[in-house]
Formats: structure tokens, C-alpha cells, sequence
């Protein structure tokens, strides 16, 4: 037998069957749901008279439209009449075709990517798909997650398979430690910035090294997350003894026998020595500094002690453009210090960075700090209900508050705005979250990517500032 | 599904790297539960003047003018020629369909990003691959002449350019076979239902606690 990567063993143990042009049909273990891109698969379903193939696989959830103010309402405190169809849709799908839901008010209802891992719902070994392109956060875990188009959600409902091309392997090392103060967002970013929104276009990635060996759970699925900002369907990172406990007695995780035989399986969940990549990436983890995005995509990033990028010293003409277009919509002049740049907004949240250890990240920068005055508005949004009591069980929701921030309900909330949080125009954030795509947080306003560390000591300068000089 | 063999129409030239799945159909369209009607709201943030709402009255709201597809000589274009990665970000299936709600059979460029690619085939879009070198040279034609229009035939894999010259293009035999017959996928998976089957059984025997 030849040496395997990650990827390829996920892969050959889901194969149904393979066609001569490569085209295969893999079997999908685990699918999520939630309200914007489903109603359309389920309403296929209905049309064709066609039934799901393995309910009890499936998991509910809404999160894009929730409102993370008042809750007590229900469905109904949503005010946009239309965003409570989108999440009343799923409602009655869900109970129409007996799909397990965490619903409105539900304790474990959250953000898609934080609830699969939270509940032990994604496990490793698993494939899981969702209609959302961050479902590559799952493969942290050691899972072959894929985001995937609304057909292909109503085709996995139907037939409990994905028809997909095997893609390539792609193995990104970072070595040695990370510095105090640089955080699994930060490598990340780094790792975008290298090499570029599409440089891992037609991949898998794996993340391995010493800083993956290193990293917490939570650490992890932070970088899978945005696998996808580099192109990337699918990130990796391969089984050890901190997933085995992350995962243990999580309400989904398999008891008994069940999980003697599971973790001896899991095992297996590695590069085998020697196998192929057909792409390696090497970067020092000692070397990498905090980050902070400037432009208008997630490779536009630099340090943060480094300088808003200048065109006019771009050779490539395409490239030249871009910058110049992602400095006009960001209202930023060519050289300025990332250090001036203003954080008029600040948002902590997201399926990126709205984990447990990101709250407490964050609060530990702002305790016994108070959030500038010229910050307009400061909002902490956890991943989950369950997110949300951990934190209060430990009085972080008290330090947020008590430094001027708002400590919100579950939601994906400001990371893409089709609740009711949204950036103004022309205002800069200091956000969390994945994506600072033009209109992304809200039309015209000007995200900047960030840790949680970095976002809560921009909330306290007002400013863009090194993290390092606040701990 | 429309079958796709022949076609030969008008090209709009989008002269940009990375447009991204949130520029081509902004968040707030994605509350729809529908299929259709996103093409008013095709690159809603660029084509408009006004931040557009769902219950927008489309024809009503300002244009900017400068945007590509609002320009006169682009009306009725349904091949779109695009720069690198083109569609990366959301997952968004609402971006296919905006673009063929539009009227985009076809979209043009050297690079596409993964999920947006797959989501093409499922709405009868054709994304075709081509060398930076060629579409570089397709953008300074479809510049210079007005009602620039080229052919493309998945049947012999070729666009043709109006002085006749052809491009070959590679695309996958099943897309082609799908696109050329109009058929839908989950049809013809469950043609297979006796493998999904016979795989499921060896994989409940090796992995019984994801069968719990």
C-alpha cells in the first residue's frame, strides 16, 4: 500500500463509486442546515415526491437571519417579514420531514459551525456537508468537510451521496511556536496573504506542523474555517489525543463500545509518512506577526505595525487596479500605518472567532479597560446559546459590558448582516470574522479582519493598535 | 434542466480579479425562498445607485451609469467574460441563479472558485477555463468592437470568434454529457441506489457509531 495523505483516506473510505472521467459519488455521514440555503433543496424534494434518504444525518439550525437582541418573542421578534419566513420555512421543513432542530430559544441553537463540533455532531472520520462554504471549519476535527451549492443539498437529502472529483493535496507546515500575542486568526491571515484568495483553488489543505500540534481545538477550526479564503474547499488537520478529548462525551459523540472502537479507527487520521502533497507551503510560526486586513479581500492583510500597500509599486496591472479600487472603497491612502486606521465599529462573533476561548481572548485585553469614545458601537456575539451561558458562567459577559461593549444572542449577526446588526457606510470595523468583501458587514462599510485580541484592543484605542502592548 | 448544445451571443466584458459571490448577489437578496427573480439584483451594489431591498421596485432606482451592464452596447449579453477566480467567497447557489436569471448562459474566465464552478453545471451555466493569455486577448476584442459576439459549442468543445478562429476548451465528460441532455443529477445518482446501498451496509459493519 502507498502512502496516504489525510485527505486521501477520507476519501477512499466514502467512495460509492467512481466513474471513468474521475467523477465520483461519496457518502455523506453528517449534513447541516440551515434557513438561507436550504427552502430551495427542500422545496425540490417536495416537487419531485422525493424523500430524504437518512433523516436522523441531518441537523438543523437557523443563523444567518436571527436577531441577537430580545429573543423572548420567538420567530416572531424578528422584524423583517422576510427574514422570518426564511427561518419559519426552515421550521416547517424541518418538523415536515422530521429533521432534528435547534430552534429560536433553544439553548444549542447557534451558528451552524459552531454548534456541529459543540454538539459532537461533526466527529472525526465524518464527511459533512452544509449550503455554506465555511463547513470546511468541521475538518479541524479530522473530518472531510465540504461546503456545497443548494442543488447539492437537496442531492445529499435525496440520495445521501455527493458527486465530486477527488481534489488535490495541498500540505501547509508552519513551524516552531507562535509569539505571545499572535493567535490561530493571525496564522491564518498570514497563511491568506501568502498565498492569495485563490491559492488553494482546486485543494485540500492540510494544516500540519508544530503550531497545528500545539493548537487548541478551537485554535483549529479557526484556520479550517477560512480554508475557504484561500480557495480552498476543504481545510485539515489531523487526529491527535487533543481531539480524542475534545470530542468525548459531547451529547452526539458515540458512548460505550461505540467509542472504544470509533477511537481506535481515529487512530488512522493522519498523513501517512511519505505520502505525496502535490503543493507544500512552508511558514515560520515565530515570524509571524498580529494581522490586520486593509482591503476589500482576505489576502489584502499585513502586519499590523506595517503600511496600507501603495499601487503605483505594483507591477501587475490586474493587481494595481485591485488595490487601488479596495483603497478607494476603503477610503484609505496609500502608505498610511495600519496603526492610524480608525475602529469605529467592533465586532467579536462570527463562525471564525466566536468560540469560548475567543471570549475569553478577548476579555482578558479588555478587563478593567473601557472601549473609546469615539467607538460608536462594540458587539460581542457568541457562536452559541451554549457559548453564551459558558461565558456568563464565567462573568466574561459582565467584563464586555462593564468595558462598553454589547453582549448579544447567538447569530452570525455583523460577519454578513442579514439580521438587523449592520455596518453603516463608510465606517471601519474591526471584526472577527472571515470575509471584508465591498458590502460584506453592510453596503459601504469598510471591514478590517482581526483576532479577537486585536479587535478588543482596537475597541480600546479606537484605533488600530499592536495587541502585545495591551497584555 | 435547458439543454445547452450551441449558442452564439453578445459578450459583457466584467474587467475585474476576485468578484466575489457577495458582489454578484448582495446578502439581503438571499432571504428569497425562490429560485428565480434574482436578475434584477445581479451585482445589485455595482449597478445601482441606492442600497436595493428585496421589495425594491427595480425599475425604478438609479442607475450608475458607468457599470458595465448598464452601458448600451452590453444589453442582452449572455456570455460574461470574467478575470481570476471568479465567484469565490459564500457558497451562495443565489450567485448562478442571479446570473442566469440575468440572462448569462456562459461565463468566461481563467480561473473559477470551487464552489461556484460546481453550482454553475446544476443551473445550466457553462464555466469555461481559458488561458489568461487568450482572455486577455477576448477583452481587448470585446472593447474595440461594439456588438462583439462570440459562438460557443459544447458539442465540439470550441468558441468561435467572429473571424472564424476557434478555442478549444476542456470541460469534464459527465458536465458535458449533463449540460448537452439537460439532466438532473439526483436522477441519475438514484440510478445507482443499489451501490449507495451495498456501500452504506460496509459502512455501518465499519464505522456502527455514525449508524447509532
Amino acid at each position: 500500500m502507498s502512502a496516504k495523505t489525510l485527505y486521501d483516506k477520507l476519501w477512499d473510505a466514502h467512495l460509492v463509486r467512481e466513474e471513468e472521467d474521475g467523477t465520483a459519488l461519496i457518502y455523506i455521514d453528517r449534513q447541516l442546515l440551515h434557513e438561507v440555503t436550504s427552502p430551495q433543496a427542500f422545496e425540490g424534494l417536495r416537487m419531485t415526491g422525493r424523500k430524504p434518504w437518512r433523516i436522523d444525518t441531518n441537523l438543523a439550525t437557523p443563523d444567518h437571519n436571527v436577531p441577537t437582541t430580545d429573543l423572548t418573542g420567538g420567530v416572531a421578534s424578528i422584524k423583517d417579514p422576510v427574514s422570518r419566513i426564511q427561518v419559519e420555512t426552515l421550521g416547517m421543513n424541518a418538523r415536515e420531514f422530521g429533521i432534528t432542530e435547534f430552534a429560536m430559544g433553544d439553548i444549542r441553537q447557534g451558528i451552524v459551525h459552531v454548534v456541529g463540533p459543540e454538539e459532537g455532531a461533526t466527529l472525526p472520520g465524518m464527511t459533512v456537508v452544509c449550503g455554506d462554504s465555511h463547513t470546511a471549519t468541521h475538518g479541524a476535527l479530522g473530518a472531510l468537510a465540504h461546503g456545497i451549492g443548494t442543488s447539492e443539498v437537496e442531492h445529499v437529502l435525496a440520495t445521501q451521496c455527493l458527486i465530486q472529483k477527488k481534489m488535490k493535496n495541498m500540505l501547509i507546515r508552519v513551524n516552531g511556536q507562535l509569539q505571545k500575542g499572535v493567535t490561530p486568526k493571525d496564522v491564518v491571515l498570514a497563511i491568506i496573504g501568502k498565498i492569495g484568495t485563490a491559492g488553494g483553488n482546486g485543494h485540500a489543505i492540510e494544516f500540519g506542523g508544530q503550531v497545528f500540534r500545539d493548537m487548541s481545538i478551537e485554535g483549529r477550526l479557526t484556520v479550517c474555517n477560512m480554508a475557504i479564503e484561500a480557495g480552498a474547499r476543504v481545510g485539515l488537520v489531523a487526529v491527535d489525543e487533543r481531539t480524542v478529548e475534545y470530542v468525548q462525551g459531547r451529547p452526539y459523540s458515540p458512548k460505550g463500545d461505540d467509542w472504544d472502537k470509533a477511537v481506535v479507527a481515529w487512530v488512522d487520521l493522519t498523513s501517512d509518512e511519505g505520502a505525496h502533497f502535490d503543493k507544500v507551503i512552508e511558514l515560520d510560526g515565530s515570524l509571524i506577526e498580529p494581522q490586520v486586513s486593509w482591503g476589500t479581500s482576505p489576502e489584502m492583510v499585513v502586519d499590523i505595525n506595517g503600511f496600507v500597500p501603495d499601487p503605483a509599486k505594483e507591477p501587475d496591472v490586474v493587481k494595481a487596479d485591485g488595490i487601488q479600487r479596495a483603497l478607494d472603497y476603503m477610503g484609505l491612502k496609500a502608505n498610511t500605518p495600519m496603526k492610524e486606521v480608525p475602529a469605529e465599529y467592533v465586532f467579536i462573533g462570527s463562525c471564525t472567532n466566536s468560540r469560548i476561548e475567543d471570549f475569553r481572548a478577548a476579555a482578558h485585553v479588555l478587563k478593567g479597560r473601557k472601549v473609546a469614545d469615539s467607538v460608536e458601537l462594540a458587539l460581542a456575539v457568541p457562536g452559541s446559546g451554549l457559548v453564551k451561558q459558558q461565558a456568563e458562567a464565567e462573568g466574561l459577559d459582565k467584563i464586555f459590558i462593564e468595558a462598553g461593549f454589547e453582549w448579544r444572542n447567538p447569530g452570525c449577526s455583523m460577519c454578513l448582516a442579514m439580521n438587523a446588526d449592520k455596518l453603516p457606510a463608510g465606517k471601519h470595523c474591526a471584526s472577527t470574522s472571515n470575509r471584508n468583501f465591498e458590502g460584506r458587514q453592510g453596503a459601504g462599510g469598510r471591514t478590517h479582519l482581526v483576532s479577537p485580541e486585536m479587535a478588543a484592543a482596537a475597541a480600546v484605542a479606537g484605533h488600530f493598535v499592536d495587541v502585545r502592548d495591551y497584555l | 434542466m435547458d439543454k445547452i448544445v450551441k449558442m452564439t451571443a453578445l459578450v459583457a466584458p466584467m474587467d475585474r480579479a476576485n468578484v466575489d459571490t457577495d458582489a454578484i448577489i448582495p446578502k439581503q437578496f438571499l432571504k428569497s425562498i425562490k429560485r428565480t427573480g434574482f436578475g434584477p439584483n445581479l451585482f445589485d451594489e455595482w449597478r445601482y445607485e441606492d442600497v436595493g431591498q428585496p421589495d425594491s421596485d427595480n425599475s425604478h432606482r438609479p442607475l450608475r451609469k458607468e457599470f458595465v451592464l448598464n452601458q448600451p452596447r452590453y444589453q442582452g449579453a449572455k456570455i460574461l467574460l470574467a478575470r481570476e477566480n471568479f465567484g469565490c467567497g459564500s457558497s451562495r447557489e443565489h450567485a448562478p441563479w442571479a446570473l442566469k436569471d440575468y440572462g448569462f448562459d456562459v461565463v468566461i474566465a481563467p480561473s473559477f472558485a470551487d464552489i461556484f464552478f460546481n453550482n454553475c453545471f446544476k443551473n445550466g451555466i457553462m464555466p469555461l477555463v481559458l488561458d489568461e493569455s487568450i482572455v486577455d486577448g477576448l477583452f481587448q476584442d470585446v472593447f474595440a468592437q461594439v456588438g462583439y459576439e462570440l459562438t460557443v459549442d459544447l458539442e465540439s468543445q470550441k468558441i468561435i470568434k467572429p473571424n472564424g478562429e476557434k478555442i478549444p476548451f476542456e470541460i469534464d465528460a459527465f458536465r458535458r454529457h449533463c449540460l448537452l441532455n439537460g439532466l438532473d443529477d439526483i436522477g441519475l445518482t438514484l440510478a445507482h441506489q443499489d451501490d449507495i446501498k451495498a456501500y452504506e451496509a460496509k459502512h455501518k459493519q465499519e464505522a456502527p457509531w455514525l449508524f447509532a
